[in-house]
């Protein structure tokens, strides 16, 4: 059987090309990796009026065939016919901005040469009127030479006549592809100029929105302050909506427990389901919530324009350390959590800068070691007063977020003048028009968010809770005997307690760090296990147990824990989207290594003041 | 590059905001190859208009600079590497 004809969606940046592939194709889209590299290949399938399906691809936005980024690197591969894991197209469909003629007809030309089967979407046709610009889509036509449909993508205008050029391309006798010497990009870009001043019919001039937007967003004072208010709104949000949701799938994660419980007879095959894969998918889907509601104000900011305006304001601080723009909202939200953190971090086009930005962001101090920090905290350090105002936990707490932020941009230049040097490190951007974001595709890109993080990482945090488990249930302990003590887990513990000794930790601290594995808060529950309390009541249970560790750790020992969870890589989850983030255990395996060397040092140092300064 | 030599050229990076300027050279070769394409890809060419329309609050970097009918963001050691002749 023949494969579908298979059509590629190109197009400059900023061109609407994905509004118009999701118009195109709707929300059944395959999302996934290119082989080999972290570039994401989305594809789906387009019905012809007569019933015969199409597949479409939605190659990476880009400016030319001569790439400046790993995208638009594959973009090209993927129109030569050597991507890895894609074939060669059989007909093209370009998608260019009304408004912005001049430089996406560059590329259009370019793609025209390769002599393939080749329509042009002439998108956002409204936008370009609304700027005073009216064009003839017939004169673009014979001096392109292929077919141009005129669309507005996020009102699916224009959709069925394109969907028809489609049809009369594809049932069109095939000539094969041009073999001709590339023009080069200036000569294009000349070419490029020229067309689009004959396609232009009139254009009065109007002082454009996005101009007027830009004089306030971007002004020196206001635009920092608005964008902090911006983001002060998101996390806020982040916290607020999702407890909620949050507290449904623990409680749903429970009844699960109970009645999976009640079904399965007392032993093994119950603990491996209740407590191995109920509790370890539990662990995971709670991050959902946050997940979404951080991704949706990205997604938002990102099909605005808004983003790139963000990055333009802070790239001069986040320079300094090493790293662009576009890092500052991955690192932002990782204080809520790595993980959609690392996830974000798509949106940065240098390479270096990306990896980078991913190997520190775990250093940002995410939510979910604040249960450790407030338990600690509560128990070691006296609630009394510095100064007005100033309480001396509250400084703490302060400090720890602190050493967490100038640890990441300590790294972060460290690693770029070291590991990942090189690769230039430029910021240049272009700052789109402001657009209103159409709901439908916020939708189909926090869906694609969703289930990435629930497939892919799912699969290996389901798979090493499961380990946990096994780890800490054999062998099984003989009555009387604490099952931690005598389990797998509990002979680690021994083993990690030699090596955590000089560091001021006790034997109870190396119990709870391997469980704190699959997410940083089980270390209070582990602490609590250890100390046979019945955790079931949180809240009753957090009382006494500060009151325990009073009694058994040294002041030294609960600073050096802190200073620890600050730097340790305590999360299997972040663990596993970096694997999927960079492609490989490479990375994740130097993260996790260099950040147990900075945890070991960083809570050796604190021992060892602390001890010298008799506390 | 004679460019530098004309009288009246100064590099984009010293235009003020709101000044209308014409690129009269381009140093390519202070710039690695993906950067000269990325400045190509916005239009940066011998004869253009550019305009630098904003400033990085922090350090007056990156400049935010219209070519053509874009806005783009450069930081401003690439915005040296461009020779322009400020509209009188």
């Amino acid at each position: 059987m023949n494969p579908l004809p298979l059509v590629a969606v190109a197009g400059s940046p900023n061109a609407g090309k994905s509004a118009l592939f999701n118009a195109l194709t709707g929300a059944r889209q395959k999302v996934g990796n290119y082989p080999g590299v972290t570039v994401e290949r989305k594809s789906g399938r387009l019905m012809l009026a007569d019933g015969r399906p199409v597949e479409m691809v939605d190659l990476p936005g880009a400016y030319s065939l001569e790439p400046a980024s790993p995208d638009e690197a594959v973009t090209r591969d993927v129109l030569f016919g050597r991507q890895k894991g894609e074939r060669a197209p059989d007909a093209l469909m370009i998608v260019v901005d009304a408004s912005n003629l001049d430089n996406h007809l560059r590329f259009a030309l370019q793609l025209i040469e390769l002599g393939l089967p080749t329509i042009v979407a002439l998108n956002m046709v409204d936008l370009a009127k609304r700027d005073g610009l009216e064009l003839d889509p017939r004169r673009l036509e014979s001096e392109l030479g292929v077919p141009v449909i005129e669309t507005v993508a996020v009102r699916r205008r224009g959709i069925p006549e394109l969907q028809a050029a489609l049809d009369d391309m594809l049932s069109a006798p095939r000539c094969g592809m041009h073999e001709r010497a590339p023009s080069e990009l200036i000569q294009l870009q000349r070419r490029a100029r020229d067309i689009a001043k004959a396609a232009v019919v009139h254009e009065s001039p109007v002082r454009r929105w996005t101009h007027r937007l830009d004089s306030v967003l971007l002004q020196p004072v206001a635009g920092p302050m608005i964008l902090a208010a911006i983001l002060f709104v998101m996390f806020q949000a982040v916290f607020a909506w999702s407890e909620i949701p949050v507290g449904w799938i623990e409680s749903g994660m429970a009844l699960l427990g109970q009645a999976a419980g009640d079904i399965i007879p007392q032993g093994l095959a119950r603990s491996l389901i209740v407590d191995g894969v109920i509790g370890g998918v539990g662990a995971v889907v709670v991050f959902l919530p946050q997940i979404l509601i951080l991704f949706f104000f990205i997604l938002l900011l990102e099909a605005s324009g808004y983003m790139v305006r963000a990055a333009f304001l802070m790239d001069k601080l986040m320079h300094g350390a090493g790293l662009s723009g576009r890092a500052f909202i991955p690192l932002l939200s990782s204080f809520a959590c790595a993980v959609p953190g690392i996830m974000a971090t798509r949106t940065i086009d240098n390479p270096k800068d990306r990896l980078t930005t991913i190997l520190v962001a775990p250093l940002m101090t995410c939510s979910a070691r604040l249960p450790v920090y407030t338990l600690i905290i509560a128990a070691f350090i006296p609630d009394r007063a510095i100064a007005y105002g100033i309480g001396l936990q509250g400084l703490v707490l302060f400090g720890l977020y602190a050493t967490g932020v100038l640890g990441a941009l300590t790294a972060a230049l460290t690693l770029r003048r070291t590991i990942t040097r090189g690769g230039g490190g430029a910021f240049m951007m272009e700052l789109p028009k402001y657009q209103m974001p159409l709901l439908k595709d916020v939708a189909i890109g926090l869906y694609q968010r969703a289930m990435i993080f629930l497939k892919r990482a799912g699969t290996i945090i389901l798979g090493t809770t499961v380990l946990l488990w096994a780890l800490a249930s054999f062998p099984q302990a003989k009555p009387g005997q604490s099952q931690v003590e005598a389990s797998i887990a509990g002979k680690i513990a021994t083993g990690i307690e030699v090596v955590v000794k000089p560091i001021g930790f006790n034997h109870d601290i190396s119990l709870a760090l391997l469980p704190a594995m699959a997410a940083r808060e089980v270390a209070v529950s582990a602490i609590a296990t250890v100390y046979s309390i019945d955790a079931s009541d949180e809240e009753a249970a957090t009382a006494p147990l500060a009151d325990r560790l009073r009694g058994r750790w040294s002041l030294a020992t609960a600073l050096a824990f802190l200073a620890w969870f600050v730097f340790a890589p305590q999360c299997i989850s972040t663990i596993a989207v970096t694997r999927r983030e960079t492609n490989g255990w490479k990375w994740p395996l130097f993260m996790v290594s260099y950040l147990f060397a900075l945890a070991y040092i960083a809570a050796g140092a604190t021992y060892w003041t602390a001890v010298a300064l008799g506390l | 590059m004679n460019a530098h030599f004309q009288p009246e050229s100064v590099s984009l990076d010293l235009l003020k905001v709101g000044t209308r300027a014409t690129v009269v050279g381009i140093d390519w070769s202070s710039l690695e190859e993906s950067e000269a394409n990325r400045l190509k890809h916005f239009g940066f060419d011998e004869g253009v208009t550019v305009e630098p329309l904003h400033l990085g609050p922090f350090g007056r970097d990156p400049l935010a600079i219209r070519v053509g009918r874009m806005t783009v963001a450069i930081r401003k050691n690439h915005a040296r590497a461009v020779r322009v002749v400020p509209a009188s």
